[in-house]
């Protein structure tokens, strides 16, 4: 079921495209253009019709799993159903046929939209301030990051160390080391939590902040979050709170609420916004009081002429993209946000905490995970038990394959060996979740009567299992002319 | 309100809740009393979808958009054609609702049409390699600032004062936490980087130099001479170029840059007030294990059937966590399915056309507006699709009467450019008719008092 590629069904002379005529000769272009500022050869793109080019990508969308056509229960990354309204709104031409540069006056529709989602982040998340810019989760972390940084040389304290969980995802350290940082890790303990013993010992003035992921990792609420922040504020750093877990949350506690100074959203994950294939997303951070100063320029602001952009903020970091942010995904997550309400927005939390429970208790007979607690959104468990049989946990995610189900996240958190990361959503039926457990349940089946049945899973999908030893080690990552 | 997105009815609450052991969804949340919301948020009740469309619709027509408007402004972000089947290819929902594609198996479609984006993209530009996409042109500068300060080890960057203003602001985020530090090379009468200057300031200490071509002001830099500049004491040689120019301009190779990039909002993705950005990126194939981003190459499943899958992973975020080449997860895949699609529409032929419609424009424009008395164009290097007029009024005024006719003018330069009040930026893309361009000039030509 393999599609050639476009540029092996390219043929001289077809195209997909009419243009009107152009009318210039090339002695004008000479006279307009240098010869050496000329380009020399061809430009290598394909020669296809209309009707050609059409089949090709509608086939390509056809070898993809996708939330609209398969359960994607990936841990952390909350693929929750994208309505569509969303698409259809955010679609319209007055929103998304705009100049940046076009005046104020032309775009307050627009500007009224963003500004009004980020208030409704800053009553969510019962932060301060919010800025839109940043165009995803690693985005806002790092333009965080480089919040607190200038927080502290403002105040002329020299701190070099951000703390960060061992359950953290790998963004984390990574936005702290771009921003200069030394990354201090911090363990677990036996129920998968801070372990506070270890962060007291290592938070000192030395430590700008540490960074949390609430619920962590594991799916669970930090226990001890108030006591976490006391620390880290005693000495004078800041909570920053990775927000991807966000939809835990949303109408039972604020990270206001529970000491969190610093934030991100992803609003493809919590807001509904689709993920693309890999973006774009859209990850607004919002900051407490004492960070405001710090935010990105232009903040969107409000006075009796109505919406304006705020250049003039001494104290900002400056600018951390082009112009205003993924302003497509906050339209969508402004539709999402007026739909829901604030009753929707903790519907959304509960039923998003029962399914993930349902799953974890149905299932954790068969796939143990070392924490055996309540959890909320998401549950870990592990298949370290089939490994008698010579299975892992990268064998049971092909072989859901076969059942068109996409897998959960693997091997993530590190700490749990052999991990599955299950994150349902609530917007997936008891139904669709029973079929789910019913064949992890048949896979336990089958690795104990026909082990190989998995390990040499998938069998039914586009391509098998790929060679990707051999596809790192001499990388093609362009097609060329035989 | 009842929420079509939530399909758990009461009974199926009560069976799962059973299964559980527990009596109520309360019983499941583990966050501590003292912190859980006792009253719900503080915010709007609900409304049904016929509502939000009302709501939305209504505040969407607050806007004076491009279709209602002429517009001639560029300065990064372009009202270029999209032909309708990039629309709706790229809305094909198994693309845009499916995530990153770390199950190779699941996600052919969305790694293959990577593969033949990083193809597009390598052959337009001319490069060895590159990545999947970053979140916009100016966030791949600077990530390719990052990149030559790993490779290169030095601490200083060259940066042409013709780049473009906010892309430098960005630069300047990015790399002044790790003590980088960037000096501005002015631009000369002609409108482009001066090089006796950079002669002056480049030695064995510098990283890298880094120009726009086409620049900001839309005029073609000296790319040539500039190369063998850079390349005297081992910098690299980073430009940021419009790939829509690549259809007629010499490509980033013919002048022998190390790395390259783009904003690609041009190649099929709407203007959306700046905020729908591809970040291209691109360099040599000896720097492949340095380049940020995702990257997707070819592999052979069991059978020996071609497929593809994310490679090169040891140098992201996921695995190598604090020691990343950069902290980029999600990019903009789905702008980069747009230009895949956009760049196989136009074809060969087409995207040539594109660029030589843009030229003819441009230069159109400028020989009307040259005429007109009070206006002079006052850089003289050759030019694409953007030019400098300077007006003999506040470019403010000109503007606001521009408006009044559903006109957006040229973004007003002295913005960025204290010494260049009253200096308009103008843009045609392909889209403008000559009636239009007609108007323009008419207009102008009335408010030159």
């Amino acid at each position: 079921m393999s599609e050639a590629l476009i540029f092996e069904k390219s043929r001289k002379g077809r195209f997909a495209v009419s243009l009107p005529e152009i009318g210039l000769r090339k002695e004008e272009i000479k006279k307009f253009i240098p010869p050496n500022n000329l380009r020399k050869k061809e430009l290598g793109l394909p020669q296809v019709s209309e009707p050609d080019l059409v089949r090709h990508f509608t086939r390509l969308s056809q070898i993809n799993m996708s939330i609209d056509t398969n359960f994607y229960p990936l841990g952390s990354c909350t693929m929750k159903y994208n309505p569509k309204i969303n698409e259809t709104l955010a679609n319209l031409p007055h929103l998304c046929e705009l100049h940046p540069y076009q005046p104020l006056s032309t775009t307050q529709g627009i500007l009224h939209i963003l500004y009004e989602t980020g208030k409704m982040l800053e009553k969510i998340s019962g932060m301060d301030k919010i800025s839109l810019q940043p165009s995803a989760g690693a985005h806002g972390e790092r333009t965080s990051i480089l919040m607190v940084k200038a927080f502290f040389e403002d105040k002329k304290e020299k701190r070099d160390k951000i703390l960060i969980p061992d359950s953290a995802h790998g963004t984390n350290p990574s936005s702290s080391s771009l921003a200069g940082f030394k990354v201090v890790k911090i363990k677990s303990n036996s129920e998968g939590e801070v372990d506070l013993k270890h962060l007291s010992k290592n938070v000192n003035e030395k430590v700008a902040c540490i960074m949390l992921t609430v619920p962590n990792t594991l799916g669970l609420f930090e226990k001890n979050i108030l006591d976490i922040a006391n620390i880290l504020h005693s000495k004078g750093g800041f909570v920053y709170l990775d927000g991807a877990n966000l939809n835990a949350l949303t109408g039972i506690t604020k990270p206001g609420d529970f000491g969190v100074d610093i934030m991100h959203f992803n609003l493809h994950k919590t807001f509904s916004t689709p993920h693309g294939g890999g973006g774009p997303g859209s990850g607004p951070v919002g900051v407490k009081k004492a960070l405001e100063p710090y935010l990105p320029i232009p903040t969107i602001e409000k006075n009796e002429d109505g919406y304006w952009l705020n250049y003039q903020r001494p104290k900002s970091i400056g600018k951390v993209r082009s112009f205003y942010g993924n302003v497509g995904v906050v339209i969508k997550a402004y539709c999402y946000l007026r739909i829901l309400g604030k009753e929707g927005l903790r519907k959304v939390s509960e039923n998003a905490i029962l399914s993930a429970n349902y799953i974890r208790k149905k299932l954790e007979d068969y796939y143990p995970s070392p924490y055996k607690e309540v959890c909320m959104h998401e549950c870990v468990l592990s298949a370290q038990n089939k490994r008698e049989k010579g299975v892992r946990t990268l064998d049971i995610a092909k072989r859901l394959l076969d059942f068109g189900i996409h897998p959960p996240t693997i091997y993530f958190p590190h700490i749990v060996g052999e991990a599955l990361m299950i994150e349902p959503t609530e917007t997936e039926s008891k139904e669709t979740l029973d079929v789910f457990i019913n064949t992890l349940l048949q896979i336990a089946k089958e690795i104990e009567e026909n082990p190989s049945l998995v390990k040499e899973a998938p069998h039914t999908t586009p391509v098998l299992r790929l060679d990707e030893v051999q596809a790192n080690r001499n990388p093609k990552i362009k097609w060329e002319r035989e | 309100m009842d929420i079509p997105y939530i399909p758990h009815t009461l009974k199926d609450q009560q069976q799962m809740l059973a299964e559980i052991g527990v009596k109520s969804i309360e019983e499941l949340i583990t966050v501590p009393k003292e912190i859980r919301l006792t009253s719900p948020l503080n915010l709007p009740s609900g409304i049904s979808e016929m509502e939000l469309t009302r709501e939305v619709k209504r505040l969407s027509l607050q806007n004076s958009s491009l279709e209602e408007c002429i517009s001639f402004l560029g300065g990064g972000i372009y009202d270029h054609f999209v032909p309708a089947v990039v629309e709706h290819l790229a809305s094909r929902s198994e693309f845009y609702t499916s995530y990153t594609p770390y199950q190779a198996e699941a996600s052919q479609g969305t790694l293959q049409a990577i593969y033949e984006y990083q193809t597009l993209i390598c052959n337009l530009f001319q490069m060895d390699v590159s990545n999947a996409s970053m979140y916009d042109g100016a966030t791949s500068l600077a990530e390719a600032a990052l990149m030559a300060y790993r490779i290169r080890k030095r601490e200083k960057f060259l940066v042409a004062k013709s780049l473009h203003p906010e892309y430098y602001q960005v630069l300047s985020t990015y790399t002044k936490p790790l003590g980088i530090k960037l000096i501005q090379i002015p631009y000369t009468s002609e409108g482009t980087l001066d090089l006796n200057l950079l002669q002056d300031e480049i030695d064995e200490s510098i990283a890298g130099v880094i120009v726009q071509n086409p620049n900001f002001f839309g005029y073609l830099e000296k790319t040539n001479q500039i190369e063998k500049i850079v390349h005297k004491f081992g910098s690299l040689y980073i430009v940021s170029c419009d790939p829509v120019s690549l259809g007629l301009l010499s490509p980033p190779r013919q002048y022998n840059a190390d790395i390259a990039v783009a904003e690609g909002q041009a190649l099929g993705s709407p203007p959306y007030l700046g905020g729908e950005c591809l970040g291209i990126f691109t360099t040599r194939k000896e720097f492949l294990r340095q380049m940020p981003g995702r990257i997707v190459g070819e592999a052979k499943d069991k059978r020996g059937e071609r497929g593809f899958t994310l490679i090169l992973q040891t140098r992201e975020q996921h695995i190598r966590r604090e020691k990343a080449t950069s902290n980029i997860c999600t990019n903009q895949n789905l702008n980069a399915l747009r230009a895949c699609i956009y760049l196989s529409c136009l074809g060969e032929e087409g995207l040539k056309k594109v660029a030589m419609l843009c030229l003819k424009n441009s230069h159109y424009l400028k020989e009307k507006i040259k005429k007109l008395p009070g206006y002079s164009s006052p850089f003289s290097a050759p030019f694409f699709k953007e030019f400098v007029v300077k007006a003999p009024i506040s470019s403010k005024k000109i503007n606001q009467k521009l408006l009044e006719e559903k006109i957006l003018g040229g973004l007003d330069l002295g913005r960025f450019y204290p010494e260049l009040k009253n200096h308009l930026l103008l843009c045609t893309t392909e889209k403008r008719t000559k009636e239009e361009m007609d108007k323009l000039i008419s207009l102008l030509g009335e408010v030159n008092e």
